[in-house]
């Protein structure tokens, strides 16, 4: 793809003694069970995918997955044992500490779990941190900074520590600071991990709103697979440092590409997560019902009106057009069949 | 049977006691042993034997064996001594430019460093001493004498005291506000008012050259410390000795190398004051979390912007406990290091406490104890100081510090312009309040002591002489008792119990350095000393924090006090002591116990309040009384910590009993005392150091294998 803003190929992070060579005499075929034995731990294995601009791409795995390591590979926080990474075309790799730094402060932002907050700089210091780094006069920063916590909602608690902030209120902090040099792209790891459930599904749609406005490059890290089903263009799963599958959502939940990823999409509700277009069949235009349902609909919310017909019901684009029909049993089949105690 | 099996450990030393209780008895006290009362390197004694390695000749009393092991290590203190005698005097002479003689001159290398280091110490303390108190040696360093001779004029004006007490207030009101700014003006104005102006300037501008360089060298090491495992691996044997290692004996070898005078006071206190902060800074970077580290570097910080901005300031608090320590050595150096000619309040202490002038020994440590408190303070405020972005402030507001300091100078000088035409006859009280010329308490102290003597001189010398010969003198008799096989037995034996091989083999080595110097029975006594301050700490600290545990108020009150009582310079202690009880060994108890009563309250209430509060509520849902909740999950949850409290104080009482060789006692304390004053004394005085520091360390070892393991079986860390 052209437009890749992030493309990794056969990436590789080993952590271990001597685990370059290890590399090299294994020839890519890297089994964990065998470099365990050796003393070393396989963290990413051969991780190879593209990220487009604009585009969420959202790694899911439990933990010990190496879904964290992969993302530090990719910001270079660690340095990746075998394999290329590209940003915009450059290679990761082999830029110098400068040009890394430059990148960094231009076009990079992370989010992290447990928030990394400064302790002993206020909101408004830390969001401004990034931009003082860069060498951006005090006032001007401060002045920035108070635009970025007006976009994550906290303000009048600008002199506020950290200490003195709920959770919600600190992760707010560190996706200001995160956006406050108004990166390309944008790394979270886990960012809402750490949140009360109520408090994460507000920050999650709190997320989703500032994506819709921002449209940044985004790898997002996360073990909960309804928040990657909720947030993303497209999910990679990881398991053992290996990605499993990657595809979009609606795909690995009708089509999951082994045991491991079945394993989640079983108890996935399917119709809040499909789209009619995802079940729908080839435009047949005789024999249809009179209702007619937009392809972009999540299945939950026109199941009603669909099953209570008999035939086959139109599925439109926004233009009125006919791009496919679904019958009522394929609701039906999607939404309880398939699965573990019905087959 | 049963119980040894559930147990083993015990049985390991029931059969460790039995093996050193029947050493003990199996060997005999040598008829002709006697406790050496005199020293025996200066008096030639037929009874002794000598024997001769690299060149020198060592002479001791020789034993059986198993009785005292032989000095093997006796040449040690004489060949340090003439490897520095070498390293000053002929090693590596090379041609030196003379500012004085205009020509090149040759000089071996390490003296000319030292005398470099020397200069540039003396002139930051003459720089800071004259800008509080006057003088010409700053100019001089510019000029020359001559010069100075010729243009009478040129001398630095000292500050008027009304001016530098202004500042003080200022400087307090601008870090914290009203409660420190008050404070401030209190203790300088009590400085001045009671004449001890002058003395407490020195003392300050010694200080205000030491701290400060001990910190920035302190935090340099301990950041190459963190960023390099080698450098880590070379620094940490040292600053664990040099921890454990008693102040005084640090004296004497810089001595040999930069002589007497306040610049080497503020070299012995650089090295005294780095290691805690290298140790503290070093722990604080370690704390800091490895996503702040990375939230930094995605900031786009580059190595010395993480460092600065992220790191140090993360590690803030550990660093500021250092900033803490390295205030509170300097302080309690600043009395030590009056031994070699340090100027100021430690001096004038020292003189006191020499001529028994109690009250004005009192005055002076009350001086040195409320400056060591002020500065304290401030540098925490200023570490917690916060910026504010949004005041819209006049110009008036934003520099109204710096303009009130202004008007004050104005005032100052103005009030002292004034003052030398009123009070023209005498001192001009507006400027300076010259030293025993103001309100001085002395006479009512020592009013008071003498009252003290007159009324209770029974029963404080009847509770001497008891304490002395019921207790002291057969504690002392039961150690000196010890076959030196036997101990070194008990002690490796214990490392092996509770640490395996690996803490067996240390302590060995460090009980056998001491056993095979000439000073075994010195270090018996200093350890018969401590242990017995360390027992009575312990049993007070203990005491004392469960039962200030038991309130919240109780705790913050005790924390606070051990707070303050920290601050105080050690040799402050031996004040009131001397003063109830005289030049005895019991002073220099007394002293011991409350010095090290300290870290045992306070880590006795830091670890019982470790205790989880979830297990509080489990055990009060089991239904346990007060009582039982204590002894059955508080005190056992709490123990790893308060041992740790103990470690401390075993170090603490061991300072002490050096420090205490000042009143006088017999141990290795005395003999670092008379290092001080003897020619060849460096290799002596850090032998002796090293002999204590080793003591500390045996200790150290063993407390704290054991805490790592408990801890590590009660899951805790």
């Amino acid at each position: 793809m052209a437009g890749a803003v992030i493309k990794c190929d056969s990436v590789y992070k080993i952590f271990g003694a001597n685990a370059k060579k290890m590399l090299q005499e294994a020839n890519g075929n890297v089994d964990a069970k065998t470099f365990q034995k050796m003393g070393c731990i396989v963290g990413v294995n051969n991780a190879s995918f593209e990220v487009s601009k604009g585009e969420m791409l959202v790694v899911m795995g439990l933990s010990g997955s190496g879904k964290s390591t992969l993302l530090r590979c990719i910001s270079r926080l660690t340095d990746a044992t075998d394999g290329k990474i590209y940003i915009e075309g450059q290679d990761l790799l082999s830029l110098k500490n400068k040009e890394l730094i430059e990148l960094r402060r231009n076009k990079m932002g992370m989010v992290f779990q447990s928030f990394a907050l400064l302790p002993h700089k206020t909101v408004l210091e830390n969001i401004a941190f990034p931009l003082q780094i860069k060498g951006i006069k005090t006032e001007d920063s401060i002045s920035k900074a108070v635009d970025m916590v007006k976009l994550v909602g906290l303000e009048g608690r600008e002199n506020y520590f950290p200490r003195e902030l709920s959770g919600g209120q600190q992760q707010r902090v560190g996706i200001a600071r995160s956006l406050a040099v108004e990166p390309d792209i944008w790394f979270l790891d886990e960012p809402f991990s750490a949140l009360d459930p109520l408090i994460r599904k507000e920050m999650q749609d709190e997320f989703l709103r500032l994506q819709e406005k921002l449209k940044k490059t985004i790898m997002f890290i996360t073990h909960d697979f309804d928040e990657a089903l909720k947030l993303a263009d497209r999910i990679a799963i990881m398991k053992d440092g290996i990605i499993e599958q990657l595809d979009t959502p609606a795909k690995i939940v009708l089509n999951p590409a082994t045991e491991y990823v079945k394993k989640f999409t079983e108890e996935v509700p399917r119709e809040k997560v499909l789209k009619i277009e995802d079940v729908m069949e080839k435009p047949n235009i005789e024999n249809l019902s009179d209702l007619k349902v937009l392809k972009d609909e999540i299945i939950e919310n026109v199941a009603e009106k669909i099953l209570t017909q008999e035939k086959s019901v139109a599925v439109t684009d926004v233009n009125n057009k006919i791009v496919g029909t679904v019958h009522p049993s394929k609701i039906i089949h999607t939404v309880f069949g398939g699965r573990k105690n019905n087959s | 049977m049963e119980l040894l099996k559930k147990y083993p450990k015990l049985f390991q030393w029931f059969f460790l006691l039995i093996v050193f209780f029947a050493l003990c008895f199996a060997i005999d006290v040598p008829e002709t042993y006697k406790f050496i009362r005199v020293q025996a390197e200066f008096i030639k004694d037929p009874n002794q034997s000598t024997y001769t390695l690299f060149g020198k000749e060592v002479r001791y009393y020789a034993f059986d064996v198993l009785w005292r092991l032989p000095p093997l290590l006796g040449w040690l203190p004489i060949w340090v001594n003439d490897s520095l005698f070498f390293l000053l005097n002929e090693w590596m002479p090379m041609e030196f430019w003379n500012e004085d003689l205009q020509e090149y001159k040759t000089r071996p290398l390490v003296l000319q460093i030292t005398r470099n280091i020397t200069a540039l110490m003396t002139f930051l303390i003459e720089l800071i001493r004259e800008i509080l108190l006057g003088g010409v040696k700053t100019v001089v360093a510019f000029t020359s004498w001559d010069w100075i001779d010729k243009n009478p004029w040129a001398e630095m004006p000292g500050l008027p005291w009304t001016i530098v007490a202004a500042g003080a207030v200022i400087l307090g009101y601008k870090l914290s506000g009203k409660g420190l700014a008050i404070f401030a003006g209190l203790v300088m104005v009590y400085i001045s008012v009671f004449g001890q102006w002058k003395p407490s300037m020195q003392t300050l501008s010694f200080i205000l050259v030491a701290a400060p360089l001990s910190f920035i060298f302190g935090l340099t090491l301990g950041v190459m410390a963190y960023k390099s495992k080698r450098v880590e691996k070379a620094l940490y044997p040292i600053l664990l000795t040099m921890q454990t290692m008693p102040q005084y004996a640090v004296l004497v070898p810089a001595m040999v190398l930069f002589g007497i005078g306040d610049h080497a006071a503020v070299i012995i206190t650089m090295v005294v004051a780095i290691p805690p902060m290298i140790l503290l800074t070093l722990l604080g970077l370690r704390a800091v979390s490895p996503e702040v580290i990375e939230a930094g570097k995605m900031s786009g910080c580059n190595n010395w912007q993480l460092m600065t901005k992220v790191l140090i300031p993360t590690a803030r608090r550990d660093i500021l406990i250092g900033v803490n320590q390295v205030i509170m050595v300097c302080f309690s150096m600043a009395v030590i290091a009056a031994f070699i000619g340090a100027k100021g309040l430690g001096w004038n202490l020292l003189l006191a406490l020499n001529q028994l002038n109690i009250g004005l020994a009192l005055e002076a440590g009350l001086c040195i104890s409320m400056i060591a408190i002020l500065l304290d303070k401030m540098s925490l405020a200023w570490a917690n100081k916060q910026e504010d972005y949004f005041g819209n402030l006049t110009f008036f507001q934003r520099y109204k510090n710096t303009l009130f300091f202004a008007v004050a100078v104005l005032i100052g000088i103005i009030l002292s312009y004034v003052g030398s035409f009123y009070l023209k006859d005498g001192y001009n009280y507006l400027y300076e309040v010259p030293h025993n010329k103001g309100i001085s308490t002395a006479a009512f102290w020592n009013k008071g002591v003498d009252w003290i003597w007159d009324t209770f001189f029974q029963t404080l010398k009847i509770f001497n002489t008891w304490l002395i010969t019921e207790v002291l003198q057969p504690m002392r008799a039961l150690y000196l008792r010890m076959p030196a096989v036997a101990t070194v037995v008990l002690v490796v034996g214990a490392g092996y119990i509770i640490g395996g091989i690996r803490s067996a083999l240390v302590t060995a080595g460090l009980v056998l350095f001491i056993a095979l110097s000439p000073w075994w029975d010195r270090a018996l006594v200093t350890t018969y000393m401590a242990t017995f301050g360390v027992i009575a700490s312990c049993t007070i600290g203990l005491t004392v924090g469960t039962l200030c545990q038991q309130n919240k108020y109780t705790t913050k009150f005790m924390l606070a006090v051990c707070d303050i009582f920290q601050t105080f310079p050690s040799f402050v202690y031996l004040i009131p002591v001397m003063m109830l009880f005289g030049v005895t060994d019991t002073s220099v108890l007394i002293a011991v116990i409350v010095y090290a009563t300290i870290p045992a309250t306070r880590y006795t209430i830091e670890g019982l309040r470790s205790v989880p509060a979830g297990l509080h509520d489990a055990a009060s849902m089991s239904g346990v009384t007060k009582f039982q909740r204590l002894i059955n999950i508080e005190f056992p949850i709490a123990f790893p910590h308060m041992m740790l409290g103990v470690n401390q104080t075993i170090v603490f009482a061991l300072f002490m009993v050096i420090i205490g060789a000042f009143i006088g006692t017999e141990d290795l304390g005395q003999y670092i005392l008379k290092a001080l004053s003897d020619k060849a004394g460096g290799g002596k005085g850090l032998i002796l150091g090293i002999c204590v520091a080793f003591i500390a360390l045996i200790f150290d070892n063993l407390i704290r294998t054991w805490v790592q393991k408990r801890k590590k079986h009660l899951g805790i860390d």
